[in-house]
């Protein structure tokens, strides 16, 4: 399988990717780590007329803390989250989920920008990112701008970049003393999508859980958080009824569809079992047990 | 629609040729270079079959355009061995790591990138390595068995290396 035939531009800086952006119109695309968008090619689910690669301009592949934050460049590889000290001992969420996407041989390439701008909900950072509460940066012709992860995901592999925009840097807050971090996801085989994951990021005062934000994969439209779970555990004890209360409340808020993965109903009882999971790990976490 | 003249660095001789954009890596390659050891099994980023090493990482190339690695470097299995087995070859000869050996190339081109990162694996270690590979004859035991050896083998020749 063969793509289209389109018209490919390397462009050597961001500024010269958005005036590509800018002149080549809807009909281009933003060619990163290539992993989802070549396959969408070859397959003839996508056809682009134009590719802009940003593979070649310098410096965006940067992994680092700065400013109370991790920023990770557009270009940083899911390789580089695996190969990276301050993730592996400081962002457990974000280790964790570097880990289980695809294979080795796809992480080599694949990015963590293009993961979240691809938009689609059976990827696994759109749920970590929410988790997090992270922040999208965006450059496009007007200057940059900061874009909530919460307003970032929009529909089905529709994000609210604007068509001249390039996602430039992810930023996650950086974790205080007492915050912890997981995720978990059960797949098939190594390389499939989740049948379901869950992402969770929470902090602890005392026995209570003082914050909490869950991130869902694959069982929705668009990638998804569990609100009705993080309001039943915030501010509350993190006793067993209250966190088998909050892994209900969030197989009630999943929308998941059946497919070759699963039924519905198993769907959601897995988001059930694996929030509850994946509380008690970021929680075990949190209070420096593992 | 036109076409890219790109150059690069293949088993370390330069290779000149001229593709369209859409010219997969794989391809290149395979028709353009008649580097034919690496294979294509799926076709879906699935398999590894096609696995070599870009720009010193191992990746599918299948899944990246030709035009993207002008000005750099690829080794494929022909790069391997050329004068005696290299020890990953040597290890699947002698522990028995392919039946078929259409996965052949792949598992050792992907091997062969995590031992220069990771030179003494554990097993479960190479399992994940390997994670990316399909093989549908061995059950992958001998394949493990396979890349171990290569290991032990490539750090006593470091060791030795070292002491002369």
């Amino acid at each position: 399988m063969i793509p289209g035939e389109f018209d490919y531009h390397a462009p050597n800086s961001v500024d010269e990717a958005i005036t590509l952006l800018t002149e080549l119109g809807e009909d281009a695309k933003i060619l990163a780590g290539g992993q989802s968008l070549i396959p969408a090619m070859r397959f003839r689910l996508a056809a682009p007329t134009s590719l802009v690669d940003i593979n070649r301009i310098q410096g965006l592949d940067y992994v680092r803390e700065e400013n109370g934050h991790l920023a990770i460049g557009a270009m940083a590889r899911e390789s580089a989250l695996d190969e990276s000290e301050v993730v592996q001992q400081r962002y457990p969420l974000l280790a964790d989920t570097a880990r289980v996407i695809a294979d080795p041989l796809v992480r080599n390439l694949a990015t963590v920008g293009g993961n979240i701008a691809h938009a689609d909900p059976a990827n696994d950072h759109p749920a970590t990112m929410l988790a997090y509460n992270a922040t999208v940066i965006a450059r496009g012709p007007d200057g940059e701008r900061s874009i909530a992860i919460d307003d970032f995901f929009t529909d089905l592999f529709e994000n609210s970049l604007t068509e001249q925009e390039l996602l430039t840097e992810i930023r996650i807050p950086a974790p205080g003393p007492n915050d912890g971090g997981a995720y978990i996801k059960i797949e098939r085989k190594v390389g499939d999508y989740a049948i379901a994951a869950i992402a969770v990021q929470l902090t602890l005062d005392g026995d209570t859980c003082s914050a909490i934000r869950i991130g869902l994969t694959n069982v929705s439209p668009v990638p998804l958080r569990a609100t009705d779970a993080e309001d039943i555990l915030r501010g509350k004890p993190l006793s067993d009824e209250n966190i088998a209360a909050a892994a209900r409340a969030a197989a009630a808020q999943s929308e998941p569809s059946p497919d070759l993965r699963g039924t519905e109903e198993y769907k959601r009882d897995l988001v059930r079992v694996l929030t509850k999971r994946t509380i008690l790990k970021a929680a075990a976490r949190a209070r420096g047990e593992s | 629609m036109g076409k890219h003249t790109i150059t690069v660095n293949v088993n370390g001789e330069e290779h000149t040729g001229e593709v369209e954009g859409r010219t997969l890596l794989v391809h290149f390659i395979r028709e353009d270079l008649d580097l034919t050891g690496t294979h294509i099994g799926c076709d879906t980023t699935s398999c590894g079959a096609c696995t070599v090493i870009l720009n010193g990482r191992a990746v599918k190339s299948c899944t990246a355009f030709a035009v993207q690695a002008d000005g750099g470097t690829v080794e494929t299995i022909e790069g391997l061995g050329s004068d005696a087995l290299h020890p990953l070859q040597e290890g699947f000869w002698e522990k028995h790591g392919l039946q078929c050996g259409y996965c052949t190339p792949g598992m050792i081109m992907s091997a062969k990138d995590f031992l220069s990162r990771n030179p003494n694996p554990t097993e479960e270690e190479i399992r994940w390595g390997i994670s990316g590979n399909l093989c549908r004859c061995t059950g992958y035991n001998k394949i493990v068995e396979a890349i171990q050896y290569a290991a032990d083998k490539i750090n006593e020749g470091d060791a030795e290396e070292a002491t002369t």
